[in-house]
């Protein structure tokens, strides 16, 4: 499910870095009641939209298992992943940007940012997609945009995060240079704010997108009601061959997913990678650095050369002089006088207002609408979402468990014995890359085979997405020790226990708790269809939180699948707060292994 | 009379705290910088030197007052400035070239006439021939030329530099001293007036046409004085200790205070009441005063202190908060830029390590007041702990956030050493020492 370059360390401090900004901060309450209320209109308007369109006829599409049909269906789906990319990356910047210049909105998008990455993505799924359809009725258009717009909402909230961060870390002095050599802001961003942030962009595209295809395999084919929406592309290749038990298709549809992944590693993430290694912010070259041919070749190109010579460099001059030419006229101008001033603020201050009463006006009133859906809920429901809850958070932590069991010893084996580590991470990539709810399907077809339920086959199937988050945490932790310390401890005959008490767990731990944020958030997330899934017309369901939000979507009840997306969101807010922002500090503090 | 460039009236920086507090770093001052002068601008850490730069330039409004740039306000004017950094603030995702075309870039020149001026100014600079260079693969030395041909490429007016120098080995910035003022002195360069901000004298003492003296609590000018020597200065000259003396004497002389208290009856100074608001206490270890007050001892009890920092390669920086740490504690005395060591100080010097531990503690206790002040409250509570943030709430009103911070450390740090208390940084707490907490559970078990 994810892809972790040989650097990783490098890359972690800055991921660490965005994550402990956003458990340092406190907000009042007030910020998280905002953001509740602009999310619930937001649900309002989508879910009105919705119902308003509901039952314009849909064409039919029926998925070939044919292998021939592989490379169409893939890249139908490559396409999605890279448009939703390409809007998250932009969308990103643009939040991260705003969020880091504007004082008087950054707390909200921040604690805005730190809530919505805890929403349980694919419980927006219906309602995205009914919206969708709803704006192209009767065309597949709608819902290859709600398919983008859902993976999209996966994984842009990472990046925003860590653009913004990286925005709000950069050197003094370095941004007192830009501002005493009059950079105008164009010129900053592209020669400080980009640059510097780009190693954190990287790394955090990399997550995203492996992020991407785990929600794209789950939402190219899904049932809403009695309406069956499908998309061509693999993960519908994938479930329809789990569905119709084709052995051989499964076989040729994981295998392009593992080739697509692979291929993407090399030809795309590498070159990036080894190309980003310029805007590291360090003072004295590393030696270890990844190296990529294709990158070399890209870059001693004389056609590629010659035609930036000819397209690009021309235009960035026309916009720097531009610029130039601007600031000088504005330079020239006498400066207002006091009087015009004045009332100039005083109507901007007017216009401001008024913006604002109509935004808070019609989230309220939008919000209020939305709550008023709740009164809807019967009392057992409500109790189904209340034991749903328990019974959910319960089989996370499990899963959080089983994966921490195997995981950590393995990762300080990897860690500690580089030979081993030569052979066992790329295979471990390679596993951890395979999205895992293309494997969803096949899991369960087997699972159904053994006779176990979903009961236990769910945590089962968290696990596959959730443990490599840990794994490769443990790995980059155990990495991390030194080797005096390491020394020390057989020096003086430490035991076994006192090993891993002493030297091995403390000194992995803030690793392993970064891992297991992740993995906790992966592991809701999952819940949604790993509880609950559709094969062959049967429903396999079992208690839980996800179940209820899957069945809410599949039945059309609205009301309920707000509930339980709210209770959902909430607790994974309160266990981030409660939890993992008071471990965090004590990481910060107690467990940093200092230099 | 030459032309004033830059003028500073009554500026001051202040911060507001949530009650009427406010901390101020800058009180007023006026300062000037005219045409034809390198001025240098000394003071030891926390005198708000780089704010004062910052003011000056116009990347930082102050509280308070205005800077006129050719007698407009900055905000109104077309300011021709360059700073040099102290971490030299290049783009390390840009080529040497690139980085010193940078600020060209920004004034809209075309790129053969940008890469012609940085070329030419790179030449200047001494770093022909390493333009394709990215600043990872240069020297400090190297990196700190880039950062004077960026500046000097704008051909600022006035070029500020803000300590350029501390971050290089001692022969690299001499080299460098000497080349800036060569290009200076040959008129190569169109800088019309430099200012620099530095903490070492002697750097102030070889480069400045007239020096500036801050003192801190807050930032003051304590002198402002003009330097007659010619150049090129030679450091063993007379007339050049002279200066670096004065500067020490000026830097070390309490500022003026009330006359001393009479004793009590036992001999102890009246504790002064007006003054209950804390100390600022210097940042120094008890190691590094113990290892000064052996020196001071083997120089006879008495030395130079400008002495004592050449013999000891120091920076005002270093030793300072020693000194000073010294004399608050009763250890030395400074007279006339002299460090005298106290009879308690000869003793505590002489000491073996107990010993030295409880004549800290004793001079602690007399005369820190945040460290009494932690005494007494352990001792008051009955679970004998008492949370930091107490005192850092307390501190807070007199304080910056980070001076606060660096308060406390130091109030541990020495606590600890003197077994004044012992502290639970996992639950940030200040807590009873060791061998007390040991002596009450005994007195408990008897009991």
């Amino acid at each position: 499910m994810i892809q972790l370059p040989n650097s990783f360390g490098q890359f972690r401090d800055r991921e660490t870095l965005a994550r402990s900004q956003v458990l340092q901060r406190s907000w009042p309450i007030v910020l998280d009641l905002c953001v509740a209320g602009i999310g619930l209109a937001c649900f309002y308007g989508v879910v009105q939209l919705a119902r308003y369109w509901f039952g314009h006829p849909m064409p039919q599409i029926t998925i070939s298992l044919s292998p021939r049909a592989l490379p169409r269906y893939a890249f139908y789906s490559i396409v999605r992943i890279w448009l939703a990319y390409a809007l998250s990356l932009v969308f990103a910047i643009g939040y991260g940007y705003t969020a880091a210049y504007n004082r008087r909105v950054e707390a909200l998008m921040i604690a805005g940012l730190d809530i919505l990455q805890s929403i349980p993505v694919l419980s927006f799924l219906p309602g995205v997609m009914l919206a969708m359809v709803a704006l192209f009725p009767s065309r597949q258009i709608g819902v290859e945009m709600g398919a983008i717009i859902l993976i999209f909402t996966g994984q842009v909230w990472n990046m925003a995060f860590s653009f913004y961060s990286s925005l709000k870390s950069i050197p003094r002095e370095l941004r007192e240079a830009a501002t005493i050599y009059r950079f105008s802001p164009w010129q900053r961003l592209v020669e400080l704010e980009l640059p510097y942030s780009a190693i954190g962009l990287v790394w955090n595209s990399m997550v995203s997108v492996a992020g991407g295809w785990f929600f794209l395999m789950a939402c190219e084919m899904f049932v809403l009601g009695s309406r069956d929406f499908r998309l061509p592309g693999l993960g519908s290749y994938l479930q329809t061959a789990a569905s119709t038990g084709n052995a051989e298709a499964i076989v040729w549809g994981l295998f392009t997913m593992i080739a697509i992944i692979v291929a993407t590693d090399q030809l795309l993430w590498r070159p990036i990678i080894a190309w980003s290694d310029k805007f590291k912010f360090e003072q004295v070259e590393t030696t270890s650095r990844v190296r990529s041919p294709l990158l070399h070749l890209l870059q001693h190109s004389r056609g590629l050369q010659s035609l930036r010579n000819h397209t690009v460099g021309p235009i960035a001059e026309t916009i720097y002089q531009r610029l130039a030419e601007n600031r000088r006229r504005i330079a020239a101008l006498p400066a207002p006088n006091e009087a015009s001033r004045r009332r100039h603020e005083r109507w901007n201050s007017i216009v401001r207002a008024v913006a604002l009463i109509v935004v808070v006006a019609s989230v309220l009133y939008a919000a209020f609408h939305a709550l008023s859906l709740l009164r809807e809920i019967q009392r057992s429901e409500f109790f189904e979402i209340i034991v749903g809850a328990l019974a959910t958070f319960l089989r996370v932590n499990t899963a959080l468990l089983l994966a921490s069991a195997w995981t950590i010893p393995a990762g300080v084996a990897i860690g500690f014995h580089p030979r081993l580590a030569r052979i066992a991470q790329p295979l471990a990539q390679i596993a951890a890359s395979v999205p895992a709810t293309a494997l969803f399907p096949v899991v369960l077809i087997a699972l159904v085979r053994i006779g176990g339920g979903l009961g236990i086959g769910s945590i089962l199937l968290m696990m596959l997405g959730t443990q490599w988050y840990i794994l490769f945490n443990v790995i980059a932790g155990a990495m991390a020790i030194p080797t005096d310390l390491r020394e020390a401890a057989t020096l003086f005959h430490f035991t076994t226990t006192q090993r891993w008490k002493t030297l091995i767990l403390p000194g992995i731990f803030p690793y392993l708790l970064t891992g297991l944020v992740t993995a906790s958030g992966g592991a809701w997330n999952a819940s949604i269809i790993a509880e609950y899934f559709r094969l062959k017309n049967q429903t396999m369901q079992t208690v839980g939180l996800g179940a209820v939000i899957s069945a809410a979507t599949d039945s059309g009840k609205f009301q309920i699948l707000l509930l339980a997306t709210i209770v959902m969101a909430g607790m994974v807010v309160t266990i981030n707060r409660l939890v993992w922002r008071p471990l965090y500090r004590l990481a910060e503090t107690r467990y940093k292994v200092e230099a | 009379m030459q032309q004033v460039i830059i003028r500073a009236e009554q500026v001051e920086k202040y911060y507001a705290q949530p009650s009427e507090n406010r901390i101020q770093v800058i009180s007023p001052t006026d300062l000037s910088i005219s045409e034809g002068e390198i001025v240098a601008l000394l003071g030891p850490s926390g005198s708000g030197k780089s704010t004062l730069l910052r003011m000056l330039t116009g990347l930082s409004t102050p509280s308070a007052g205005q800077v006129y740039w050719h007698e407009k306000p900055v905000g109104n004017a077309e300011v021709n400035v360059a700073i040099v950094f102290q971490s030299f603030a290049l783009f390390p995702w840009l080529t040497v070239a690139e980085n010193v075309e940078a600020p060209l870039k920004a004034k809209g020149l075309d790129p053969t006439e940008r890469r012609k001026r940085a070329l030419k100014m790179l030449d200047t600079v001494g770093l022909d021939g390493f333009q394709a260079a990215y600043p990872k693969e240069l020297s400090g030395g190297m990196r700190q030329r880039v950062g004077f041909a960026r500046a000097l490429v704008v051909e600022p007016e006035v070029l500020f530099m803000d300590e350029p120098f501390s971050a290089l080995d001692v022969l690299t910035a001499e080299n460098l001293r000497s080349e800036l003022l060569e290009l200076w002195q040959n008129k190569t360069i169109p800088t019309r007036a430099i200012f620099i901000v530095t903490h070492n004298i002697e750097e102030a003492v070889l480069l400045a046409d007239r020096i500036i003296v801050l003192g801190r609590n807050p930032g003051h000018v304590r002198t402002d004085f003009k330097v007659a020597l010619a150049h090129p200065r030679e450091r063993k000259a007379a007339a050049f200790t002279q200066l670096v003396d004065y500067i020490y004497k000026v830097l070390t002389q309490p500022e003026a205070k009330p006359p001393a208290l009479p004793l009590t009856p036992e001999g102890k100074p009246v504790r002064d009441q007006r003054q209950m608001h804390y100390q600022m206490l210097p940042h120094a270890r008890p190691g590094g005063i113990a290892g000064l007050l052996e020196i001071l001892l083997d120089h006879n009890g008495k030395d130079d202190i400008y002495r004592l920092a050449d013999d000891l390669a120091f920076e005002i920086d270093d030793l300072l908060p020693i000194v000073d740490a010294g004399q608050l504690l009763g250890f030395l005395k400074v007279t006339e830029g002299d460090a005298v060591i106290t009879p308690t100080g000869a003793e505590y010097a002489n000491s073996e390590i107990l010993r030295q531990k409880e004549l800290f503690r004793i001079a602690a206790v007399e005369n820190v007041l945040l460290l009494r002040q932690i005494v007494r409250a352990i001792e008051a509570k009955s679970d004998k702990t008492v949370p930091e943030e107490f005192f850092h709430d307390m501190l807070d009103e007199q304080f910056s956030e980070d001076e606060t911070l660096r308060q406390l450390e130091t109030a541990i740090n020495w606590g600890r050493y003197a077994e004044l208390f012992d502290f639970d940084a996992s639950r940030r707490r200040f807590i009873q020492p060791q061998n007390e907490r040991e002596s009450a559970a005994a007195a408990e078990i008897e009991a």
